[in-house]
This record gives C-alpha cells, structure tokens and sequence, in this order.
C-alpha cells in the first residue's frame, strides 16, 4: 500500500475487494467476458462478481499534466497547485485491460509489457482510489 | 439510390467571434452557403444539423424564416456533422426531397472539454478521479501505437508543423501562424507524448452545406460536386474508443476502418484514388492512426511519409490542407462538415494558396467522435 491509502475510504463501494490483499472487482458475463468495472443495476443481471488479478503488464501511459475540470475532485484548488500524475492501461492476462492511476514510478520508467502490480494510493485527504505500480522483486 | 452533389458552402470563421452565438455563426454560414448556390432560404426542402454546446440548430428558422420545413436535430457528439451531412444526402438520395441541407455551429468555452459521466453512462469514480478525459485517450492510443509501430516524437511535431503552414492559407481558419518544428516540440506537455501544440483547441465556428438532385443541380446550372459515398458507422465489439475504464483483451475492429471500407465500396474506389484527404486531428497523433485507418499507408509507414513530406499540399496525397483541426480548432457541431467544406473548395480549384496542384478529381474526408464513431464521405468531381 502506499502510504495510508487502507485506512482511507475507497472512492466508490465495490471497485476492489475488502481483504488484506485487495483486488479490483469485474464481472464476468454468461459468455464468459471479463468486464471492468462490475456492472450496476439491470446491466448487472446475470454478471458474476469476478476479482481480478494483481499483476499484469503495461499496455499504454500517458501523464496528466494540466488539472482537469470538474468532474474531476483532486486535491487541489486551481491549477497552480496541482500535481501532475501518470495514469494508463495496464493488461490483466486472460481477463480484461482496466485503466489506472500508475504510481511508485516515473515517465521515463515505464515500458511497454513492463511487470505491474495493484495498490491503493491516497487519492485526497480522505479517500483512496485504485493504481498499478511496476512490480516489486520481493 | 440517385446521385446527390453538393452545390453551396458557406463558413463562419473558426476561432473566437466574442460577438456571436453559436447559432448566428451557423445561421453566418447558411446564408452564405445560399448565396453561393444562388438560393433562397425559402428553396430549402428540407435541414439536418446539430451543435454540442450551442442549443438546438432547429430554431435557426427564426433567424432563416419560418417556411415551415422539417429541421431535424442531430446529435453525435465530435461526428455531428458527419452524421448532418449523411442524413441530408440520405433525404436527397432517396428521391424524397430536391434541396437539403446541413448545418453545424459550436461555441466552446476555453480549455479542454469536461464530459460527464452519467452522460456516457459511466460510474462516478471515472471522472472524478479525472481519467475521463478526451485528451487522454489521444494519448494513450498514440504512445502505444508509436511503440508498436515505430512513430517517433519528432513526427508528431511534423504533423502540427504542416497545419500551422497549411493554416496561414485558409481564410476560414483560427490560427494563421506558421509554429517551427523546435517550439511545437518543446512546448509544455499535456499528456505525454503530446505538447499543447498536438493538440487542437475546443473553438467555434459554423459550417453549411447544400445538397441538390442532379435534375436540381441542372436546373440551376449550379457548380456541384458529386457526393461518392457517405459512410457513418457506430464501433464493433471489443474496440478501443474514448472514454473507457476498461478495454478487452481480444483486439477488435475500429469504426473508422468500418466506415472507411464502407465508403470506399460504395464509391467504388479505393484509397489509392483519393487526390486529397480531410482526416481527424483531433491531436498530431490522431492523424497519423487515422491514415492507416483510412487505407492510406500501413501502420508505421507515416515515419517515412511525413518525413517525406508527402502530406503537404504539394504532396502525393495531401491531407488536411485548411490546417485541419489543429489549426481551426474544434467547435464540435461544425467540424466534420469543415472538412466537407475544405474538400469542396479544394475540387472546385478555389482554394488560392492552398490549393491542391493538378486539378483533384476525388476527396476524402473522415470524423471520429464519442463514443466511438466514425463518419467518412468521398466527394467527386
């Protein structure tokens, strides 16, 4: 986890499983699909909960570095206190290719089909959102 | 289905008119488009047209006339015009009317755009975690493309180098400027790999176009360029389109190559015989995807083409010769049917500085939008 992030509340109920080694939930529809996020509502009919997998690889990045306009809700006020931060599609072998904050790393860091791993990140003073970061030789 | 053919176009300037709407720039545009095909307001059988931002386009017949013709709204999103532009050649294709026409406004506030979620049907969490945005999408397409297929930074720059010197000729368009390679290069990065001058800029603007059967086209001894193909098609299963939290991991269709083979079928030609190309750019790489997209070259061949130079005007296929979106900016609503526009000054040997060499027989043009579709129309002199 990065800093804090298990203790804050997550930015939306169920988009990630609340167990010591959390994992983003998607669906899996009678065919068989994975689909992220879990669908909600009628369109949730017939889904199973499907809790993907920790790792993954690098499909694409890019970085935020303006502040978006509502709805966005970082924290911060305008657009001078703003910190840039790198987001893309990491890959989830044999299940679907979910789009995420990207932490723990640098621009210049990431390459295509790179290791990555799931985590928390702070997302403000009193919520947590989902990231990927290159994966940790442990 | 009978031959329809495009025999008036009119533009309200893109860029910033402080003292117009949306709308009047679009009604600028219909007058124009009128004058230029020798028509009344009163002649129209018949209107198709749309904005994102700027209301309804049906009330422009308080400004037009109240002649009572059907006026239909259209809506979708930066394919707006694509779609005006095919349901007004439908209408006179089918025999059903004479005389259409489409018509597309916008007026954005500065900035990038800022779409809701519940619009698109997404959760929350999407964009106010700030990943809903259109500029990053660009981004992330065109860093993996160029990964996979060889693009380098420096051809990005020459994409928006191109626009800017195209820009200086069109009268129509926001930024008149030529920018050097090094400025565009090194200027500050909104999502990496694309500088601010990648990217196109929300605007406004107002376009119009008349459509006419070619007994109309006859009868009013009008200057017509032929409509080929009009092709608009909605994404296939398993795509990678705008706004997306998550993406299969089977590799699916596009809609612009859907589209694109869809045209070209109809029109009975293939890419090799297009003379010059309007194609979306929205961002430097936007360009570069949607030449393969489109059948132009393969993946990874446009290196070798923009260094080349065989996209400029004097080139072997120009594309984007008004400067495209990079240069007019893009009021949503008026966008595809600039470049509907462009492709009729262009065959009509109007375009002045701009104009393509040689007398092109044949034009393409190409609109991608939220949330993913693409509309291509193929014009013939």
């Amino acid at each position: 986890m990065t800093g804090n992030a298990i203790t804050l509340a997550p930015i939306a109920p169920g988009l990630w499983t609340q167990e010591p080694q959390p994992r983003l939930l998607g669906g899996k529809l009678a065919s068989g699909e994975i689909v992220f996020p879990m669908p909600e509502g009628d369109a949730a009919h017939g889904v199973e909960p499907y809790p993907l997998s920790r790792r993954g690889t690098l499909w694409s990045w890019t970085s935020q570095d303006f502040r978006p306009k509502s709805p966005y809700e970082g924290p911060s006020e305008g657009p001078h206190d703003f910190k840039p931060f790198l987001l893309g599609y990491v890959e989830l072998p044999g299940e679907v290719i979910v789009e995420s904050y990207i932490v723990d790393a640098t621009l210049a860091d990431l390459r295509l089909g790179m290791a990555m791993e799931f985590t928390l990140t702070p997302f403000d003073a009193t919520r947590a959102t989902f990231a990927f970061r290159p994966e940790t030789v442990s | 289905m009978n031959p329809v053919y495009i025999i008036g176009a009119g533009i309200h300037p893109f860029g910033r008119t402080d003292t117009r709407t949306g709308r009047e720039q679009g009604v600028f545009a219909v007058r124009q488009a009128l004058a230029d095909a020798g028509l009344e307001w009163a002649d129209l059988e018949c209107a198709y047209g749309g904005s994102a931002s700027s209301g309804s386009a049906d009330i422009m017949v308080n400004d037009l006339g109240l002649t009572g013709l059907p006026f239909i709204n259209v809506a979708n999103g930066c394919a707006t015009g694509g779609s005006a532009l095919a349901s007004a050649q439908w209408a006179v294709a089918s025999g059903a009317f004479d005389l259409a026409l489409a018509v597309g406004f916008d007026k954005h506030p500065r900035g990038a755009f800022n779409a809701s979620p519940a619009t698109y049907g997404l959760p929350e969490w999407y964009g106010q975690t700030g990943m809903m945005l259109t500029t990053q999408f660009f981004a992330l397409k065109i860093q993996r493309y160029m990964q996979l297929h060889g693009i380098t930074r420096r051809t990005l720059g020459l994409v928006a180098e191109k626009a800017f010197s195209n820009g200086v000729h069109a009268e129509h368009a926001w930024r008149r400027s030529a920018v050097d390679l090094d400025t565009i290069l090194e200027a500050p990065m909104i999502n990496d790999p694309l500088t601010k001058f990648m990217f196109c800029s929300p605007a406004e603007g107002g376009v119009a176009l008349i459509l006419a059967s070619e007994r109309k086209m006859r009868e009013l001894g009008a200057d017509g360029v032929r409509i080929a193909a009009v092709a608009v098609k909605t994404r296939p299963p398993d795509s990678f389109e705008v706004f997306q939290p998550a993406v299969s991991v089977k590799e699916g269709g596009k809609p612009t190559v859907l589209a694109s083979r869809k045209a070209y079928e109809l029109a009975g030609m293939g890419p090799e015989d297009i003379d010059v190309a309007q194609i979306q750019d929205t961002e430097s790489g936007a360009e570069i995807m949607h030449m393969a997209e489109n059948g132009f070259c393969k993946d990874g061949e446009q290196e070798q083409w923009l260094a080349e130079g065989r996209t400029r005007v004097d080139g072997k296929l120009p594309i984007n010769t008004d400067g495209g979106c990079l240069a007019c900016g893009e009021p949503i609503g008026a966008s595809g049917l600039r470049q509907v526009y462009e492709n009729t000054v262009q065959l009509r040997g109007r375009g002045g500085a701009r104009q393509v060499p040689g007398s092109p027989k044949t034009a393409y043009s190409h609109v991608y939008g939220a949330p993913g579709l693409s509309g291509v129309a193929i014009l013939q002199r």
